[in-house]
């Protein structure tokens, strides 16, 4: 049966199509795109068209593929928990402990974003560097004698650095959770005996998980395929599969294997969120 | 009442409040008896719920004390008060089930899972709501929160149970029928109740006393007879019910007889001893008289102790009960009367003149607002 539209959905309708229109554009196109060209194969100037899984049979097999995919998945996942672990206190205090400037501190969150992404990796890079700010100051108050050379150029730099860039995108979903735990739930468990530890962890923890999850999601997600910090102050032991993608489609001109390497990591980073989204709600989730 | 609930249980000494310079309690001294319904009546901003949130230990006092059960409170935080409170908008947690929500204090108390199952569904039973156990916290209605609320606060088995305006959220079938449960379920148990409440209605049903709060001082504390038959001043008596106040003065006293002119009602004899004893006679400037306090003589055979004459202004026409605006000489406004409607009683039109009987049993003497 064909229900005929009514005046309200022609109104939505209305109202969504141009941010569909660009969506389809922008990305449901492009994904097709890039999920054709994973089956095709790259000739030295031209490209088969027959369909082939080899590219996936090459992506999965291959130990430098997999070693890749691995240490993104373990980068993000420690940016991740770094992130949403020092995410909370900041979004605890803001919530529960600043009364009167809220939008302030809010604002004072954003302000890492009025220079660009790029800048803020290339000031990490000054900071840790051989020579950097944080080496000379270490060695001038004299806790080390030669600078430390762990902190830059390696797995840990990427960490340190996304988890930087991540903050604000963890602080805020965490702070909406908070500020949405009604203050007399937690004045009730204390009635009914809880003290302050007790209580975070039987009351405000389980209301906040909606907002860690997504915090967890947020991060996550986007730093498994980031490419400019690995780049950037990652050395040769912190790239990451993003920068072989860049690669393939690149220097290595070889689109497909490059497709197949982003169709896979999407695939893998998909079942990872499905993953945490059902953990998160099966920890203080239900609330309705 | 009275005699067999004679030992306090709470004593609050000279307790004072301010939020920054705002002084939102002003020196309260009350007790509260083992067992009684007791209850903070007043207007919002009069102070009664800080006063409740004090006893709770939300709030400390800026001075003076508290003492539960002839403890000192100073110093003891909220959690490890002899009192539970049923919270106004009733803070059931919404990640919990009905279970886990009444039980939620004694897995802190560690009280064994067994014996938690057995007092969480005698709680539940003592509330009507056995068998809804396993229901989400999003399943229930209001009025089902309410008795959530108020299980998950009896199974802690409190000295004193706190309620703020618990019945405030719920429509008027429902809180009705909640008052009489409440009060019979705090009778049976015998466990004292504070309530907090703006609705002097609900006051008089439940409470063994109230205590009237304006401005954060107890402006009367009594029973709900004594506060509605002899309120200590034209603002209680108002806030209370209807009260009409007609001019009045004293001129003369002898003995115990004290002639009293009220120049809308005539003049009248009245008894010292009838009368509150801290009343100033000398700054008695007006009377108080309830609206059933005065009678529209439908039949003309019924006599009165005394009687005067008015005409009928407007009428209120309120079912079982018709408030007659009534027009007297000497007076600018026109009183309220009251009557009920009984069989062939038919309602008198406006313009009317009617006889109104009254005695000095009506009135209520003020030496101030």
């Amino acid at each position: 049966m064909i229900r005929r539209l009514t005046k309200e959905d022609r109104q939505g309708l209305t109202l969504i199509s141009p941010t569909l229109f660009y969506t389809l554009l922008m990305l449901a196109a492009p994904l097709v795109l890039v999920v054709t060209f994973s089956f095709w194969t790259q000739n030295y100037l031209d490209i088969d068209k027959t369909l082939t899984i080899a590219n996936y049979h090459e992506a999965w097999t291959k130990p430098i593929y997999q070693v890749l995919i691995s240490r993104s998945l373990r980068i993000s996942l420690l940016v991740t928990l770094v992130t949403v672990l020092t995410a909370f206190p900041i979004a605890y205090y803001i919530s529960f402990h600043v009364k009167q400037r809220k939008a302030l501190w809010l604002f004072l969150i954003t302000v890492p974003f009025w220079t660009s992404y790029l800048l803020r990796v290339f000031l990490w890079k000054v900071i840790l560097g051989f020579n950097g700010v944080l080496n000379s100051v270490l060695m001038q108050v004299g806790l080390i004698d030669e600078p430390l050379t762990f902190i830059l150029y390696n797995a840990n730099a990427v960490v340190l650095t996304l988890a930087h860039a991540w903050a604000p995108f963890a602080i805020l979903p965490i702070f909406v959770a908070l500020e949405k735990i009604d203050r007399s739930l937690l004045e009730a468990a204390e009635d009914l005996g809880d003290g302050a530890f007790r209580r975070f962890r039987r009351i405000t923890l389980p209301l906040a998980m909606p907002g860690i999850i997504a915090a967890t999601l947020i991060v996550f997600i986007p730093t498994v395929g980031d490419f400019i910090t690995p780049k950037l102050v990652g050395g040769t032991d912190g790239l990451m599969i993003a920068n072989m993608i860049q690669i393939q489609f690149g220097k290595a001109n070889n689109a497909p294997l490059g497709a197949a390497l982003a169709i896979s990591s999407m695939f893998i980073v998909a079942l990872i969120s499905l993953g945490i989204y059902l953990i998160g709600n099966r920890f203080g989730g239900k609330v309705k | 009442m009275g005699e067999e609930m004679q030992k306090d249980i709470i004593a609050l000494t000279d307790l004072s409040k301010f939020f920054g310079s705002y002084h939102a309690l002003r020196g309260i001294n009350a007790t509260i008896r083992e067992g009684e319904f007791f209850s903070l009546l007043g207007p919002s901003g009069c102070g009664k719920t800080t006063l409740l949130r004090m006893i709770a230990g939300f709030e400390t006092p800026t001075s003076g004390g508290i003492a539960i059960d002839g403890k000192p409170m100073e110093g003891i935080s909220a959690n490890q008060r002899p009192t539970n409170m049923v919270f106004q908008s009733y803070a059931i947690f919404p990640h919990l089930n009905v279970a886990e929500n009444v039980g939620y204090g004694l897995v802190t108390r560690k009280v064994p899972k067994a014996e938690i199952a057995t007092e969480v569904s005698r709680a539940l039973a003592m509330v009507d709501l056995a068998g809804y156990a396993d229901r989400a916290a999003h399943e229930l209605s209001g009025g089902q929160r309410q008795r959530v609320a108020l299980a998950r606060a009896l199974v802690m088995r409190p000295k004193v149970v706190l309620l703020d305006e618990p019945l405030s959220a719920l429509d008027k079938k429902l809180r009705d029928q909640m008052q009489v449960e409440l009060r019979e379920l705090q009778q049976s148990l015998g466990i004292t109740f504070i309530l907090v409440t703006h609705d002097q209605e609900e006051a008089l049903i439940m409470s063994d006393r109230i205590a009237v709060m304006f401005e954060g001082e107890i402006a009367q504390l009594a029973s709900p007879e004594d506060l509605y038959r002899r309120p200590a001043s034209k603002r209680v008596a108002s806030f209370i019910g209807v009260m009409n106040f007609l001019e009045a003065r004293i001129k003369a006293v002898k003995g115990d007889i004290i002639r009293l002119n009220i120049p809308a009602l005539g003049d009248i004899e009245i008894s010292r001893s009838g009368l509150a004893p801290e009343l100033d006679l000398d700054r008695v400037r007006s009377v108080g008289v309830r609206p059933e306090m005065l009678t529209i003589a439908f039949d003309d055979a019924e006599t009165f102790e005394q009687t005067v004459e008015g005409e009928i202004a407007g009428t209120s026409y309120y079912g079982d009960m018709t408030y007659y605006s009534v027009q007297l000489q000497g007076q600018a406004d026109p009183v309220t009367i009251s009557m009920r409607n009984t069989a062939g009683r038919s309602i008198a039109k406006p313009g009317s003149k009617v006889r109104i009987g009254w005695g000095a049993e009506s009135l209520v003497l003020f030496d101030s607002d």
